[in-house]
């Protein structure tokens, strides 16, 4: 029986499929890959990358922190922000990254105290994750066995 | 000449309520479109909350550790000494009776938590209630207002922020919202409800799963809860501006038919006016050629 996933965030459901295979979570301790069968699971989400494997088909989102449970095959993510590969533009989302980087190396930018230094930190880690999955459009993702 | 003069008073008048008439038809309009939006996009948060309340209900057995400690501090339930209040309206008007409706459910509200509390304290989002309650005098810890026609999740995390803040301090006990929900596009009903301390939805009678929990539950609460929180206050929000939406749209038709009406009754008057007028002079016209011709 594959999985059931529904991605939501409070604006708007992103992504509904429910004939999935394999799902890889950037959860907060790291990497979780979520099979059919897997046993009940709740645990919060970093800012990263979602591979979901349907079909033949491999399709990227990118995730910005929230929780997710998985309940008898039924995978719900509550996204604080998640984004698929069509909505981001990859030019702006490099530019971004770039913009976010420099500020991390205080470039352009003095940054006070450490709150700044770990917003900076976050920004950086979250327009990765939109670079990422934008790339994904034109590289593709690697095989279902891979 | 007789009724000349009426007839003309008669003729601006017309021209004034129909230009009127023109633009309640235009707000009209505009409502309907905004209503339309505003349903959608709280629509479109449903799912979110109801995930939200489903998972919450799984954790809920969690709510205290192995020691009978609560887990999280937004879900202690203390005397209430303190009581703040999140009361949302529109900015603007007409909308009919729908910001006076949500002032006065208020109003009751608090009047019956007066004589059990020391303290009670009002955050108004949005003009119309912030205007009602300072005019009654009540002590107003923060106000949000120009939260616009479609807020973002964004611009409502500050006011969960403040309440968060003052419950987990201590300044208040409790925390209630009064939002007009959104029945349909003719019905919106003032509804006030809790969002502090958390109270964990029930969950449906299902038997207990085991979960494994990443990281422990404790920690999830501690990011779950104030989310919760901040989607509490949102849902309510976008339910508020769908309801301002409609009603105004309703208002809006209420008033381009009562203009239209009144048109009708003045053309009416006008015409006979005007006939009274023609035959007036008519009546002139053939008294003087009598006059001329019987000399």
């Amino acid at each position: 029986m594959p999985l059931k996933l529904s991605i939501v965030t409070a604006q708007r459901t992103v992504l509904e499929r429910d004939n999935v295979s394999k799902l890889v979570v950037p959860a907060a301790d790291g990497q979780i890959t979520v099979l059919p069968h897997h046993a009940a699971l709740m645990s919060s989400l970093s800012i990263g990358e979602m591979l979901v494997y349907h079909g033949d088909q491999v399709e990227a989102v990118a995730i910005h922190g929230g929780f997710f449970q998985v309940l008898n095959d039924q995978v719900s993510v509550l996204a604080d922000a998640a984004e698929t590969s069509d909505m981001i533009d990859e030019a702006r989302a490099e530019a971004a990254r770039e913009r976010a980087e420099r500020r991390l190396q205080g470039r352009d930018q003095d940054l006070h105290g450490g709150l700044d230094v770990l917003r900076a930190q976050l920004a950086v880690q979250r327009s990765l994750a939109r670079v990422k999955v934008a790339r994904r459009r034109r590289t593709g993702v690697p095989s279902q066995r891979g | 000449m007789a009724g000349g003069g009426s007839v003309r008073a008669i003729r601006d008048r017309i021209r004034s309520v129909s230009s009127t008439a023109k633009v309640t038809r235009a707000m009209e309009l505009v409502a309907a479109s905004k209503m339309r939006r505003a349903q959608e996009r709280a629509l479109a948060s449903r799912p979110y909350s109801e995930q939200m309340i489903a998972v919450l209900s799984q954790l809920a057995t969690f709510t205290t550790g192995g020691d009978g400690a609560l887990l999280h501090p937004l879900l202690e339930q203390r005397e209430v000494k303190s009581l703040a209040y999140i009361h949302i309206t529109a900015d603007r008007g007409l909308a009919g009776g729908l910001n006076s409706n949500m002032n006065r459910a208020g109003a009751s509200m608090l009047l019956e938590y007066q004589p059990k509390v020391d303290r009670l304290s009002v955050i108004p989002a949005g003009r119309k209630g912030r205007d009602f309650f300072r005019r009654s005098g009540m002590s107003i810890t923060a106000e949000f207002g120009e939260l616009g026609d479609f807020p973002a999740f964004e611009d409502v995390r500050p006011i969960a922020r403040v309440v968060i803040d003052d419950f987990l301090s201590g300044k208040v006990d409790q925390v209630m919202i009064g939002y007009q929900r959104f029945v349909n596009a003719a019905v919106q009903r003032p509804t006030i409800k809790q969002i502090l301390p958390v109270q964990p939805p029930a969950g449906e009678a299902a038997k207990p799963v085991e979960f494994i929990f990443e990281p422990s539950p404790k920690e999830l609460l501690a990011t779950l809860l104030p989310r919760f929180v901040e989607m509490q206050i949102y849902a309510a929000v976008l339910e508020a501006r769908a309801s301002e939406q409609s009603a105004r749209m309703v208002a809006m038709r209420q008033a381009t038919d009562a203009a239209k009406e009144m048109v009708g009754d003045l053309t009416l008057a006008y015409n006979k006016a005007r006939q009274e007028g023609i035959t007036g002079e008519l009546l002139d016209i053939v008294g003087g050629v009598a006059a001329l011709e019987g000399k």
